[in-house]
C-alpha cells in the first residue's frame, strides 16, 4: 500500500441561526445542500465527482432516510457522487471527518466532503408508540373486523405526538442535566464558566471582523453572520442570567454558558495531499490521527459528556504527544463546564489514574490556545453540523500559523456527543 | 402627522389594472396611438442577420470587405440611389432603386472618404437600404479616424459622420442600429474583424448610435474568427452575485472562460449559484480592502496554479447612494468613490504589477461608465463623478499598458432592466425605458456581450474606448 496523506482543503458552512427563526422553513437537506453548494463555488467542484460525501442530522425526518445523498443530487457536484449517511450525535461532523480521511489514507477515495445539519425549527414529530402500533396492526390486518379490532385500540393519549428526544433515553435526563451533575461533582464555578462564554463571544466576533469566516461561511436566506454570536456581551451581562440546569446553590449553568438551539450546517473538504497539489488545492491541514472514546454513564455513574478525557490520552500516547503539545485546542463548547470539567479531570491525578489508567495526570494546558476563535458558546451548535464547522476553522488557523519551534503547528479537536461518546482528532499544519 | 405625497397617475399607473391594460393588445395599440411604440424584440446572441449583407465601399476601398471575407460573410452588390436608378411607383412619384427581400445589413467602407462630394455616394446607399432594412438591421460606417488625416477636408468629414451615424440610428425602426467605427490607416482586416462581427451579430442589440475606435494589433485568422475567444482563459468579474455581474460572467462562460466570480461576503449565497452553474470559483471579498486585488491575484494561483494568470478583469461592482447634492453628506460621497473608483484603481495596480495570478500581458481590463457619468444625473453627484472618472482611467491607462499588450476599456449602460430598475415606479421606469431609440430598456446581457467583445482577445485594436449600452439614450453622447 502506498502512504496516502489526507488534508483538509478547505471548508463551507451557512451561518448558524436561531431555532424557529430565518431557516425555520428550511429543512437538513435543504441546508446541507446549501453548504454543499459553497463549497463547490469556493473550490469549483461543480460538476466534479467527490469521491465520497458522508454526513448527517441528529433530528431527522423518517423521509430523510438517504439524507446526504439526496443533499449531493440537490446540488452543483455531479451526481455520480456517492453519498453515506453516518450519525454520531454532536460528534457526526467529526466522525464524518475522520471516515472521509481513514478512505483518503487507504487510498480509497482522493477527495471527499464530511460535515452535517440540523435544525430543531425542522424537527420531526413522531406519533405515540400506541397509535403507531395500532396503525400497523390495522394495515397489517386482512379483514375488515380484524382491521376495526386494531383501530378500537387507541386511546385519546396515544393522540399526543412525540417531541424529538433531546433526553437520554436510558437515564431519562437531558443533557443539560447530565452536564449539571457534572458541573457539581467537578465544582466548576459560574464565574469560570461566564468567562468561558464570553471569551468564545468576544473571540468569535472578533474573528467575524477580521473577515476570518469570509472563505468558511456562505450565507444562507438573507442571514450572512451566525446569529448567536454577541460582541457586546460582558461578564456582567452574564451574570445577571438566571440558571437553567441544576438546583439550588450547585446551579451555574445559564443560557448564558449552556448552547442554545440552532440551525445550520456544516462542511469539511478533505482531499490526499497529492491530489491536491495536483488539482491546485490548498492543503491546510494535515489529519494526523483520530481517537472515539465512550463512557459508562448509565450504571457505571461516569460523566456524560466527558468521553473525550478517555479519548485523548489514548491518542496522545499512540502518537508519542503530551497534553501539551499544541498550539490550538478545538473543544466543543455543549456547555461551558463541560469545557472545565474536561480540562479539569485530564489535570486529575485521582480521576486519570483511577478513570483513565495512567500513572498521573496529563497537567494543565496554556488556556490562550483554547478555541481561539471561538466556539459553540457563540457560534450556536446545530448538533451535527458543529464537526464540520470546527475542522475547517482549526485546518485554517493551523495553516495561517505554519510552523512553531521549527515544526508544523499541531491542534487538536475534541467533541463531545449524546450517548456518552466522544469523538478526538489531531491535525497539523501542511 | 406628516403626510406623503401621492402621485395619482403613479397610483393609476401602478395597479395591477392599469398593468394588464398596458401588457394587453388593446392596451399596446392604445399606446402605439399615444406616440409609444411597442418595444421590438431584439436580436441577440451570436445571431446573424437573417437578409443578405450589402458592402458600399466607397472609392473602392477593401479593408471591409477583406474584413468580412475573413469571417467568412457573403455580401451582395449595394444599391445606389442616384436618378437614373429610380422609377416610377405606382403613385407616379419616382422610387429610389430597392433591394430584393429584406436586407441584413449595409455595411459602409468609407476608408478612402476624401471630398464633401463623397458624401453624395454615402446618402445614395443609405436610402434604399434603410427602406429595405430587416428588423434588428444594422447600418455600420467603418471610416478613418479625423486625427489620421492631415487634410482638413477629410478631417471634418470624418467628424461628420458622427452627427450623420446618429441620425441614421434615431431614424432606423424595429430594432435596428446604426454605428460609426473609426479605423487607424495601418488598421488591417484582422484587427477590424471582432469589431464588424459584434455589430453583425445579436450582441451588439443594445448598442445604437455610437461611435468607437479600432487602432492597430496583429490578430491571426484563427483568433478572429472563433466562437469561444476565452477557452483555457481565466477573466475575474466583481459583482458577479447578481444583475448584470451575473450575465457578465454567464457570458464570459459562454465563450470559454473560466471566471473567478467576485462579490462581497453577505452576497455569497447568490454568488454561489451564478459560479456553480458556469463551473468557475466563487471569491467572497470586499473589493475596497486595500489589499484585495493580492487576494483575486492568489486566488488564481491557488485554484489554478502558481502559473496561472488572470487574463481579463471586469470591474462591473458598483454602488449608488443617491443624494441631491444638498443633502449630501461625506459618508454618502466617499463610500460611492470608493468602490466605484478607487478600489479598481488600487485593483489594477496590484493586478498589473507583474504577480502569480495577475493579469498577463496581453489581457485586458473592462471598466463600467455610465451614462450618469457621461451626461451628469440629478441625485447622483457621486455616481457621476465616479463614472465620469472611468472614462478617465480608460482613456489614461490605455497608451500605459500598449507596451504590454493589455486592453483597458469600458462600457457605459444606459437603462438596463435588471432587479434594482424594476424597483423604479411604472411611470417613472416607462419613461426612462422609451427614452432612446429602440424604445425599450436594455438587458443585463446587453451590457455583458459588449463587454465581452471589448475584452475579447481578438480585439486587440480595441483599447482606450468607451462603448455605450444604451439605446442611444437621449441623454449624453
Amino acid at each position: 500500500m502506498t502512504d496516502h496523506t489526507a488534508v483538509v482543503v478547505g471548508g463551507n458552512r451557512i451561518p448558524f441561526a436561531r431555532s424557529h427563526g430565518a431557516y425555520r422553513q428550511a429543512s437538513n437537506i435543504d441546508m446541507l445542500t446549501a453548504a454543499l453548494d459553497g463549497l463547490a463555488a469556493r473550490f469549483g467542484l461543480a460538476g466534479h465527482r467527490v469521491g465520497e460525501v458522508v454526513g448527517g442530522a441528529v433530528l431527522k425526518h423518517s423521509r430523510d432516510f438517504n439524507l446526504t445523498r439526496e443533499a449531493v443530487l440537490g446540488s452543483s457536484l455531479d451526481a455520480h457522487t456517492p453519498a453515506c449517511e453516518l450519525q454520531q450525535a454532536c460528534a457526526t461532523g467529526l466522525e464524518a471527518t475522520i471516515y472521509v480521511s481513514n478512505k483518503i489514507r487507504l487510498g480509497q477515495i482522493a477527495d471527499g466532503i464530511a460535515g452535517g445539519a440540523d435544525s430543531v425549527s425542522d424537527a420531526p414529530m413522531a406519533i405515540s408508540d400506541g397509535l403507531r402500533h395500532a396503525l400497523i396492526r390495522a394495515s397489517a390486518a386482512k379483514t375488515l373486523p380484524a382491521r376495526l379490532q386494531a383501530l378500537s385500540s387507541i386511546r385519546p393519549g396515544h393522540l399526543v405526538p412525540d417531541p424529538p428526544g433531546i433526553t437520554e433515553p436510558r437515564t431519562g435526563l437531558s443533557m443539560g442535566e447530565h452536564q449539571a451533575l457534572t458541573t457539581t461533582r467537578w465544582g466548576i464555578s459560574r464565574t469560570d464558566q461566564d468567562e468561558l462564554a464570553l471569551s468564545s463571544h468576544l473571540n468569535l466576533a472578533r474573528a467575524w471582523s477580521e473577515g476570518f469566516f469570509d472563505d468558511l461561511v456562505t450565507p444562507y436566506l438573507g442571514v450572512t453572520k451566525d446569529q448567536g454570536v454577541r460582541a457586546d456581551t460582558t461578564m456582567e451581562k452574564l451574570s445577571k442570567l438566571k440558571p437553567v440546569f441544576g438546583r439550588g446553590e450547585g446551579a451555574t449553568m445559564t443560557a448564558g454558558n449552556s448552547t442554545g438551539f440552532f440551525d445550520g450546517a456544516a462542511v469539511a473538504y478533505l482531499a490526499e495531499a497529492d491530489y491536491a497539489a495536483e488539482h491546485h488545492l490548498p492543503a491546510l491541514a494535515r489529519i494526523v490521527d483520530a481517537e472515539v472514546a465512550a463512557v459508562d454513564y448509565t450504571l457505571g455513574g461516569e460523566d456524560l459528556l466527558l468521553a473525550p478525557t478517555y479519548a485523548i490520552p489514548r491518542l496522545l500516547e499512540r502518537n508519542g504527544l503530551s497534553w501539551q503539545d499544541f498550539d490550538y485546542y478545538e473543544i466543543h463548547e455543549a456547555f461551558a463546564a463541560t469545557v472545565l470539567a474536561t480540562l479539569d479531570a485530564l489535570s486529575d491525578e485521582t480521576y486519570c489514574r483511577s478513570k483513565l489508567g495512567l500513572s498521573g495526570d496529563l497537567g494543565e494546558i496554556d488556556r490562550s490556545r483554547l478555541n481561539v476563535n471561538g466556539s459553540s458558546l457563540a457560534a450556536g451548535h446545530p448538533f451535527a453540523a458543529t464537526g464540520g464547522r470546527i475542522v475547517p476553522t482549526l485546518a485554517k488557523l493551523l495553516h495561517q500559523r505554519g510552523s512553531v519551534d521549527g515544526r508544523p503547528a499541531r491542534g487538536i479537536v475534541s467533541v463531545c456527543a449524546a450517548g456518552g461518546q466522544g469523538a478526538v482528532a489531531i491535525l497539523e499544519a501542511c | 402627522m406628516p403626510r406623503k405625497k401621492v402621485d395619482p397617475l403613479e397610483v393609476l399607473a401602478t395597479t395591477p389594472l392599469a398593468k394588464a391594460v398596458a401588457s394587453s393588445s388593446i392596451g399596446k395599440s392604445v399606446a402605439t396611438k399615444l406616440g409609444v411604440p411597442p418595444a421590438v424584440e431584439l436580436r441577440r446572441g451570436r445571431n446573424n442577420p437573417r437578409g443578405a449583407i450589402s458592402l458600399a465601399a466607397l472609392s473602392n476601398a477593401t479593408l471591409v470587405g477583406s474584413t468580412l471575407a475573413l469571417l467568412g460573410r457573403d455580401t451582395i452588390n449595394v444599391k445606389v440611389d442616384t436618378p437614373d436608378a429610380r422609377t416610377l411607383g405606382d403613385s407616379g412619384r419616382p422610387v429610389p432603386p430597392g433591394y430584393e427581400g429584406r436586407l441584413g445589413a449595409l455595411v459602409l467602407d468609407l476608408t478612402e472618404l476624401r471630398a464633401v462630394k463623397d458624401l453624395e455616394y454615402v446618402r445614395g446607399v443609405l436610402r434604399p437600404a434603410i427602406r429595405s432594412l430587416e428588423r434588428s438591421g444594422r447600418v455600420i460606417f467603418v471610416a478613418r479616424a479625423p486625427e489620421s488625416y492631415d487634410e482638413l477636408e477629410p478631417r471634418v468629414l470624418a467628424q461628420g459622420l458622427d452627427g450623420l451615424n446618429r441620425t441614421v440610428a434615431k431614424e432606423l425602426r424595429g430594432g435596428a442600429t446604426s454605428n460609426l467605427i473609426w479605423v487607424d490607416p495601418e488598421t488591417t482586416p484582422g484587427g477590424l474583424a471582432s469589431t464588424l462581427r459584434f455589430l453583425l451579430e445579436g450582441r451588439s442589440a443594445y448598442v445604437d448610435g455610437q461611435s468607437w475606435r479600432v487602432g492597430v494589433a496583429e490578430v491571426s485568422d484563427d483568433v478572429a474568427t472563433t466562437d469561444r475567444p476565452y477557452a483555457g482563459k481565466i477573466v475575474a468579474v466583481t459583482g458577479a452575485a447578481r444583475g448584470i455581474g451575473a450575465a457578465i460572467a454567464r457570458t464570459f462562460a459562454r465563450d470559454g472562460a473560466t471566471v473567478v466570480g467576485v462579490d462581497v461576503p453577505a452576497s455569497g449565497e447568490a454568488l454561489a449559484k451564478v459560479v456553480n452553474e458556469i463551473h468557475g470559483t466563487a471569491l467572497q471579498l470586499d473589493i475596497t480592502l486595500p489589499d484585495a486585488g493580492e487576494r483575486i491575484a492568489a486566488h488564481v494561483a491557488e485554484r489554478y496554479g502558481e502559473d496561472a494568470r488572470l487574463y481579463g478583469i471586469v470591474h462591473n461592482a458598483g454602488i449608488t447612494r443617491d443624494r441631491m447634492l444638498v443633502n449630501l453628506d461625506e459618508k454618502g460621497w466617499d463610500a460611492v468613490l470608493q468602490v466605484n473608483l478607487m478600489a479598481q484603481l488600487r485593483m489594477n495596480e496590484l493586478l498589473l504589477d507583474g504577480r502569480p495570478g495577475g493579469l498577463a500581458d496581453g489581457g485586458s481590463i473592462v471598466g463600467i461608465s455610465s451614462t450618469s457619468g457621461i451626461a451628469g444625473n440629478k441625485g447622483q453627484a457621486n455616481y457621476a463623478t465616479s463614472k465620469a472618472a472611468i472614462v478617465g482611467l480608460v482613456r489614461a491607462m490605455a497608451p500605459q499598458l500598449a507596451d504590454r499588450g493589455i486592453t483597458i476599456n469600458a462600457v457605459g449602460p444606459g437603462f438596463i432592466e435588471t432587479e434594482m430598475t424594476a424597483a423604479i415606479p411604472y411611470l417613472q421606469r416607462q419613461i426612462f425605458q422609451r427614452s432612446n431609440s429602440l424604445a425599450q430598456g436594455g438587458k443585463p446581457v446587453d451590457v455583458a456581450e459588449t463587454i465581452a467583445y471589448l475584452a475579447d482577445p481578438a480585439s486587440a485594436a480595441v483599447t482606450g474606448q468607451v462603448v455605450r449600452v444604451c439605446g442611444q439614450a437621449l441623454v449624453g453622447q
